[in-house]
């Protein structure tokens, strides 16, 4: 039963992601129209076939708003995860591997950072580093670092004693190697799951930082400002505010399911 | 006895490294507290007259040192913006952040402990089936759109709040805790969620313990089993995600009060770090970092005493 329901999630969370994966994508090079162009006749028009998802305070169109917004999500997550994750993983595995007092210095560091709410982190490395979209990277790709190099670093522990890792060392297969090709992938299950969650936050983060105006700046587009300045229309164009926030739960629900399934949690 | 010394020996070390970080880190961006103060227009001769006036050509140990002291005083420097103490910018907000936190955190636990118990005892079943699917749906809410939604589901289709109607405590605290229930509810809900995952796995790994067949053996109801041997055990791996909740509790509600429009720590934050005001922006952090670490170490002190095996390690 359990596991049924396990499987379920990732194929439902698989579709999901790939889908909303695709749209973010295409956002990257494409829109239906160009998202910047006002139309006073447009203000606020319902959705249809031409609009699906109507058109906001300018006349702008949602659709492609949000379209090119996924596509800036989607750029800021990737990057955050290159720089988070990559690091990450380095040291978890470094310091899983080697032990000694740069694994205990490391992680006694983690300790301090994982106490910190991320999100207060972000927000201090943008007041030095200033607002957009590069910078709101760099700043959620360094608070997510603790993050992997903890996980990284407590599967590596698990397998450094097993005997695959022994019977490798036996025959005198070098450090790196042992680290990046017999132990990294068979964690892999663990870090998919741990890039899953992380891509997700690295979304949530964002949003959040943007719908506060010290994201990503304009021109270019994000979902969370959006949000933000679509709230005042809240009950004249209930949708310039709807359709981003459903388009941005369905983006983290896929990933959601798919880190559940990846987990191969028992329970 | 022991555990505790080394408890707040741990305390005293992390309080003092956060704020040599939060210190250094302003420190490091170009240009200083004269140049801020005084704008770019500014001559060379007269920037180094206010640089010494401010202190600022001592070495940097010192005056972090000064600066601390200051700050256990309650002298947290003057806002570039508004030339008035930042401690009395903060004072006057603490207390709104503080009710809203302690709100949400009184609502986690009040939704995640029955709902994750109910999940647990019907695990597989339509009742934890249901649950497990808004679950995920829940967890898969942005933080802001979460209080979007509750605006518009409580203040504009129910009426039972005025949005951006916040009283201010000093008015009256009746008023001010009821709008702020809705900000708490929408901090809380993610957070339930997880706990309410949590907790059901949990008490699904303790009602297949031994202890469990020995309590009905005994002739103990279900309820007797389920509230008053499962839960206490259950609860225990879930105090430690409460416990690392709180920091994001008091994160979410930075953003939250921008949605609400409530003038708390968060939207004071928010603001100085728009006007660059950095001795603002430095106070507000270490202030609210040091308060998520003094609420660890206590959880953690708590953790103890709940559960004397943790002692051991």
């Amino acid at each position: 039963m359990e596991k049924g329901f396990y499987r379920y999630n990732m194929v439902v969370g698989g579709i999901l992601a790939g889908v909303m994966t695709v749209f973010m994508l295409v956002g990257l090079f494409y829109t239906p129209y160009d998202p910047e162009t006002m139309d006073p006749f447009l203000k606020f028009a319902h959705a249809s076939l031409a609009h699906p998802f109507g058109c906001d305070q300018f006349g702008r169109d949602i659709f492609s708003r949000v379209l090119q917004g996924s596509g800036t999500t989607f750029l800021v997550a990737v990057g955050t995860l290159a720089i988070g994750a990559g690091t990450g993983t380095f040291l978890g595995l470094a310091t899983g591997y080697f032990g000694g007092w740069p694994d205990e210095a490391i992680m006694r560091f983690n300790d301090l950072i994982v106490a910190f709410p991320s999100i207060l982190l972000a927000l201090i490395s943008i007041s030095l580093l200033g607002p957009g979209k590069y910078n709101v990277i760099l700043a959620l790709g360094i608070v997510f670092i603790p993050s992997f190099a903890r996980i990284v670093r407590s599967e590596v522990i698990v397998h450094k004693d097993m005997d695959y890792v022994k019977s490798a060392r036996l025959m005198g297969v070098g450090h790196m190697r042992i680290l990046f090709v017999h132990i990294l992938p068979n964690i892999k299950g663990t870090l998919f799951s741990a890039l899953a969650i992380g891509f997700n936050n690295a979304v949530l983060s964002e949003a959040g930082m943007s719908y506060l105006g010290i994201g990503v700046q304009p021109p270019d587009a994000s979902i969370g400002r959006m949000m933000s300045e679509g709230q005042a229309y809240i009950f004249t164009a209930p949708w310039s505010i709807l359709f981003p926030g459903v388009v941005m739960i369905l983006m983290v629900l896929g990933f959601g399911l798919l880190s559940d399934g990846c987990g191969d949690r028992d329970a | 006895m022991k555990y505790l010394i080394k408890k707040i020996g741990t305390l005293i070390i992390t309080l003092l490294i956060i704020s040599l970080l939060s210190f250094l880190a302003f420190q490091v961006i170009p240009g200083d507290a004269a140049l801020s103060k005084l704008g770019t227009g500014a001559t060379g001769e007269k920037r180094e007259e206010l640089r010494r006036e401010m202190g600022l050509d001592r070495p940097v140990l010192e005056r972090y040192g000064s600066w601390l002291l200051d700050f256990i005083r309650g002298d947290m420097g003057e806002s570039y913006t508004y030339s008035i103490p930042v401690s009395e910018m903060i004072k006057e907000k603490l207390p709104v952040t503080l009710a809203i936190a302690v709100m949400a955190f009184i609502c986690m636990l009040a939704v995640s402990i029955p709902l994750g118990l109910l999940a647990g005892k019907y695990s597989g079943r339509l009742p934890d089936k249901i649950l497990m699917v808004l679950d995920q749906l829940v967890m898969s809410v942005p933080g802001f759109f979460m209080g979007i939604l509750i605006t518009c589901l409580f203040g504009l289709v129910l009426h039972w709040f005025t949005p951006g109607g916040y009283v201010s405590y000093q008015e009256g605290w009746g008023p001010f805790l009821g709008y702020l229930i809705f900000p708490a509810l929408s901090i809380a809900l993610p957070k339930c969620a997880m706990g309410i995952k949590l907790l059901r796995s949990s008490v699904i790994g303790e009602l297949g313990q031994d202890y469990v067949r020995t309590a009905y053996s005994r002739g103990n109801s279900q309820r007797q089993v389920l509230f008053g041997h499962v839960l206490k055990n259950s609860l225990l791996p879930v105090v430690t995600f409460w416990a690392l909740a709180v920091a994001d509790i008091v994160a979410s509600s930075v953003i939250l009060e921008q949605v609400f429009t409530i003038p708390g720590l968060g939207t004071l934050l928010v603001q100085s770090i728009s006007n660059r005001d950095h001795p603002v922006v430095q106070a507000v952090i270490v202030l609210v970092a040091g308060l998520v670490v003094v609420i660890n170490f206590f959880v953690d002190v708590l953790y103890g005493i709940i559960d004397p095996r943790v002692e051991v390690h």
